[in-house]
């Protein structure tokens, strides 16, 4: 796609979702409200915790081209601010989960405005730092636990009507919040906004010379992303009744760069059905220590050399639809 | 420097102040190696070697292995670990980074990462999380009495060891005609291969190059840290850092970074110990608002 989309176009593009994906989404909506009844629901809020936040790292990889080595800065970050707001101040759950993800948007806001002239690679390595220089914060500061971390965070009552400790209210919260970043998520891409982005990833200078302000629009996408991945550490904090420091380590970026490989880059489905083989791939191993590492290096490897169109994508490419 | 155990400077005993000095050029040293090998890589490969750390654990592990297995010492450690380990670096480049060279460099620091991943995972699943001894050769052991502080003959012979290894490096790289050819190469790959240099084959022997000074940075630091399959992990973030400070690519930007950060995060520990392990990242951060390509970086 060399040359840039005009806004108009979109419009009428947005306007109408293809069929097949309002089936996927149907299909996906339908296989997680049943979910539960069939499968442990702890190992599903997970999974949809991460799914959220791959979804929002595939924001940034998928659609504007920058790899991010860093979002798990944005995911511990929040995961932090919304423990200590419901355990320390008493914040209603939804109060916790909104503070958390206002945190990351501060953070992302701050965080891209320093990093986001860089491209490639220079952009990853820069990510990484700041997200490292995150993590040693997390590690230092008092109210972070350190490696304990915020433990017995109170689910509490969402909306001092559903009382959150119910596994399946807490399911269905998750779920609907997982839905309502899927979304947007979903809604930034196909918008005019989202038109820009991929004319900027495709050719920035011929994006810029047409009059398109590249670094803002950049900025905004990284922003979003973040506050994304956020709302996914919030919530995870306030399912998992803790904040600890795996969620702010170096690790946890490169976690969800593979959920996301392996799912398929730039693809709307993929970063979901990624994370949950990623998640349900720890979950079997875990038992085996150090292989969980080992099978991940493997995939990783795997996928680079051989799979870089990722399961959804090579679904859309069998059934030559993008899903 | 006439100074004695008493003597302050800035408020602070001299020994803590020379102490921490001496551990910062250490670490400064192993940055420095570290991120001239990712410098060396970066500047022909355009990847950033993300195996680099567990390349430089492996490099420990080898002289610990060529000590237990076959009974060879340190110092034939310092030559064969390199070599086995750059042997290594060959054989990645030739299996699956050669296949990713015509896409985005991307995909190279994401299929380095997944290496790492394996690598570390192996080690670790092998021998645990806990370091496992390795001796300091006998003929660097004690220390030298300077009057102002004990300074460990070890320590000093990795500092200017290193920084031996490093200025010979830059001399090669930017004095002799083999240099010429390989900035040539960084500069228009297609142009040297039509005068007749063998690109791939430069491509591949830097790359194990690179990989042998990791591994030289592991032998140094087997005795001072313990051989450990988590060292590279916990070492690769910050010297990811240095390399961003010092200009990704520029092999005199990652000597004098390296040096100068270890010592600047020795003197923080000194001064401010909550802020020594993100000060570095703080420099980056300001750095790059000051000057996006790095300190030593051609703009990018």
């Amino acid at each position: 796609m060399p040359a840039p989309a005009g806004a108009d176009v979109a419009e009428t593009a947005a306007a109408r979702v293809p069929r097949h994906q309002v089936q996927a989404f149907a299909a996906m909506v339908g296989v997680l409200v049943a979910a539960p009844f069939f499968v442990y629901p702890v190992f599903l809020m997970k999974a949809l915790c991460f799914a959220l936040f791959a979804c929002a790292f595939n924001l940034l990889i998928g659609y504007v081209g920058l790899l991010s080595f860093g979002h798990a800065a944005f995911l511990g970050s929040a995961g932090y601010a919304s423990a200590h707001a419901a355990k320390v101040w008493g914040f209603p759950p939804e109060a916790a989960i909104v503070f958390g993800t206002l945190v990351a948007a501060l953070l992302g806001g701050a965080i891209g405005a320093l990093t986001i002239r860089s491209r490639g690679i220079y952009f990853a390595n820069i990510t990484l730092a700041f997200a490292q220089m995150i993590f040693f914060f997390a590690v230092q500061a008092s109210f972070t636990g350190g490696e304990d971390g915020i433990q017995a965070v109170p689910r509490g009552t969402l909306l001092g009507v559903l009382d959150l400790r119910q596994t399946h209210t807490m399911y269905f919260t998750v779920l609907g919040i997982f839905l309502l970043g899927f979304l947007i998520v979903y809604r930034a891409i196909h918008s005019p906004f989202g038109q820009v982005l991929k004319a900027i990833r495709e050719n920035e200078p011929r994006a810029v010379s047409l009059g398109y302000r590249a670094e803002h629009y950049k900025l905004i996408a990284f922003a979003l992303s973040a506050t994304l991945a956020g709302l996914a550490g919030a919530t995870k904090a306030i399912v998992f009744q803790l904040a600890s420091l795996t969620d702010v380590h170096w690790t946890m970026s490169g976690e969800v760069v593979l959920m996301t490989l392996l799912g398929g880059l730039g693809t709307i489905f993929g970063p979901v059905v990624g994370a949950f083989i990623v998640i349900g791939l720890e979950n079997y191993l875990a038992q085996l220590g150090a292989w969980v590492t080992i099978v991940q290096g493997a995939i990783f490897v795997v996928c680079v050399l051989t799979f870089r169109r990722g399961v959804v994508g090579e679904l859309g490419r069998i059934i030559r639809k993008p899903l | 420097m006439p100074a004695g155990e008493e003597i302050t400077l800035f408020g602070v005993p001299t020994q803590a102040l020379f102490g921490q000095l001496l551990i910062g050029l250490i670490n400064g040293a192993f940055y420095a190696l570290l991120s001239l090998g990712l410098s060396v890589i970066f500047g022909l490969l355009n990847i950033i070697n993300f195996a680099h750390g567990a390349q430089y654990m492996m490099g420990a592990f080898a002289a610990y292995f060529l000590l237990q297995w076959a009974g060879l010492g340190y110092w034939a450690s310092l030559l064969v670990a390199p070599i086995a380990i750059g042997v290594v670096g060959i054989v990645i480049e030739r299996t699956m980074l050669k296949r990713l060279y015509h896409l985005d460099h991307l995909y190279g620091l994401l299929l380095t990462f997944g290496v790492a991943l394996v690598i570390e995972g192996v080690f670790r699943n092998e021998f645990g999380s806990s370091g496992l001894p390795y001796g300091i050769p006998s003929q660097l052991t004690g220390s030298y009495n300077l009057g102002f502080m004990f300074l460990p003959k070890y320590r000093a012979w990795v500092v200017l060891f290193s920084l031996a290894v490093c200025v010979a490096t830059w001399y090669v790289i930017e004095r002799t005609k083999l240099g010429a050819y390989l900035r040539a190469a960084t500069e228009n790959p297609t142009l040297v291969q039509a005068f007749g240099i063998n690109v791939p084959r430069m491509i591949t022997l830097t790359y194990g190059f690179g990989v042998a000074l990791a591994a030289l940075a592991g032998v140094l630091a087997a005795p001072i840290y313990q051989v450990n399959p988590l060292m590279g992990a916990n070492m690769i973030i910050v010297v990811f850092a240095v390399v961003v400070i010092g200009g990704m690519g520029s092999i005199v930007g990652s000597i004098v970074t390296g040096f100068g950060l270890g010592v600047v995060e020795g003197f923080t520990k000194v001064f401010y110990p909550e802020a020594s392990s993100t000060v570095i990242f703080v420099i980056m951060a300001l750095v790059l608002l000051v000057r996006p390509a790095g300190l030593f970086g051609r703009t990018a």
